[in-house]
């Protein structure tokens, strides 16, 4: 599965990446992460509030950082 | 070796050196400079971390995890009444943009995906001025008609300047097209006045523990002053309360940590400090284990602190440095800033104003400097209008903002910015 982390690169960003990282984790699942830093880029996912997640090109979660469980539940 | 990545390292290892080895210490300028960088953490550290910032993060916090943003963004959408939008643009920041960093995804996706370019510019203007932690800070440092007037001053204006971006470029404004957004519903939560209780009083302890004591005796100022850690305490208490009836903390620990912050505070009565700071480290004991939203706005509060502080430091030191404590000098002499951002003049408010634009300003650092400005002589006039222009706009900024308005219409914004602060600037000058 594709994981994209939209974000500026502000400390949230970084959070919810490695909750993301930790939640795919544990749950096994094989994943790749990519970071999306261009604002134009983040804003051609529909995204204003960073950071967003976005799952195989789904916008999951924007504007906060969730728990890795409310983050596992995403991914199943 | 790799010259490309190590040649960059390589200049600052010898800019270190370079600034080490010919380190003035034997000049009494220098040394009086690091006693005043020194002088002046110290002072921020007495006088403004425990009562202003440690709410202030606190709020924060609150405000990222309980204020539902869609709910602000719905006004701010492809939908939504122009004039509407404009107003909620203008104030919205105070609730959408603790962290600076928020501020240019909020300002493109209003321009693309929502009410066009000029809500999106006003937001861009007022956004960073007028965030709670900076406009807490502003008062408190920079006395309260400064924190006010950057407040009203910022609003006032972000709506002008969108509008002027929006007529100036209003022929681009008529041919596009609102793209798609991707805004999750939000989850329901607890009653809207429930939350507006729960802010009130966190905003009622923070102003009440930080009312600075008024110049001449007697009169309505001073029996507040008298009474701050009264009205603080039972905003407190007010607080405990709220937390127990709606955020689900039990009440026997709400109970323990009432008991002994009232036991401080009777032991201390001198220093109500220890028992103000008591009551916050019992409000993280009891939030940050959770999982539920109340964790979450500990986790929101700490990653605040965290990002904020260390640059808060730096910040405060290197003004220190450079310009002094108010009163005393530093590296730069006052001469030099009396001569160039003194008075209110025209020049004076421009030359402070372009100044501010292209400066950048981690996040709330502009207020430590400008205390150092205006303590080495700076005018009230170029002092706002430096504190208007500043924050919204810098060089690294302006890439961004090109990268999504093209070069015509950043140069336009920024050309307006300069502009209206230099204006409000003379005016407030004038004023005060």
């Amino acid at each position: 599965m594709k994981i994209q982390i939209l974000g500026g690169g502000c400390p949230n960003c970084k959070k919810l990446a490695d909750a993301a990282k930790e939640a795919a984790g544990e749950l096994g699942i094989e994943f790749e992460i990519e970071k999306v830093t261009d604002i134009n880029d983040i804003i051609s996912y529909g995204v204003m509030m960073t950071p967003a997640l976005v799952i195989d090109g789904e916008v999951k979660v924007a504007g906060k950082v969730p728990s890795v469980e409310v983050l596992k539940r995403l991914f199943l | 070796m790799n010259w490309k990545k190590e040649g960059q390292s390589l200049l600052i290892v010898v800019a270190i050196f370079l600034a080490c080895f010919y380190l003035p210490l034997e000049s009494e300028r220098f040394e009086n400079a690091l006693f005043e960088a020194l002088a002046l953490t110290k002072w921020y550290a007495r006088e403004h971390v425990l009562l202003c910032l440690v709410p202030a993060f606190f709020i924060a916090g609150a405000i990222a995890v309980f204020v539902k943003k869609e709910s602000v963004m719905k006004y701010l959408g492809a939908n939504a009444p122009k004039a509407l939008a404009y107003g909620v643009a203008s104030v919205s920041g105070s609730i959408l943009a603790v962290c600076s960093c928020t501020v240019l995804p909020l300002f493109a996706g209003i321009y693309r995906m929502g009410a066009g370019l000029g809500p999106a510019c006003s937001f861009l203007y007022s956004g960073p001025a007028i965030n709670v932690l900076a406009i807490v800070l502003t008062a408190v440092v920079l006395g309260p008609e400064m924190g006010v007037a950057r407040a009203v001053g910022a609003v006032l204006f972000s709506v002008v300047i969108g509008l002027a971006m929006h007529f100036i470029f209003i022929g681009e404004e008529r041919r596009r097209h609102a793209a798609r957004t991707a805004m999750p519903e939000p989850e329901i939560s607890r009653p809207l006045w429930q939350n507006a209780l729960y802010f009130a009083s966190m905003v009622g302890i923070l102003v009440f523990a930080n009312w600075g004591k008024p110049r001449e005796s007697g009169g309505l100022w001073m029996i507040i002053y008298n009474s701050k850690w009264i009205m603080t305490s039972l905003f407190a208490l007010g607080f405990a309360l709220i937390l127990g009836l709606w955020f689900h903390i039990r009440w026997w620990k709400l109970g323990i940590v009432t008991i002994i912050i009232a036991f401080l505070a009777v032991l201390f009565r001198e220093t109500p400090m220890i028992p103000f700071a008591a009551g916050f480290v019992g409000l993280s004991i009891l939030t940050a284990p959770r999982q539920d939203e109340t964790g979450e706005w500990f986790n929101q509060s700490w990653g605040f602190a965290r990002q904020i502080l260390p640059l808060l430091l730096f910040g405060v030191l290197i003004a220190g440095l450079l310009l002094g404590r108010p009163g005393k000098e530093g590296l730069i002499p006052s001469g030099w800033v009396a001569s160039s951002v003194g008075g209110n003049s025209l020049r004076a408010n421009f030359f402070a104003s372009f100044a501010g634009a292209f400066m950048y300003f981690a996040t709330l650092t502009e207020v430590p400097i400008l205390q150092g400005l205006l303590g080495a002589g700076m005018g009230k006039g170029p002092a706002l209008a430096l504190l208007l222009a500043g924050p919204a706009l810098s060089l690294p900024n302006m890439l961004v903002i090109r990268s999504v308005l093209g070069t015509k219409k950043t140069v336009v914004f920024v050309a307006l910015v300069i502009m209206m602060a230099t204006f409000t600037g003379i005016v407030y000058g004038s004023l005060f």
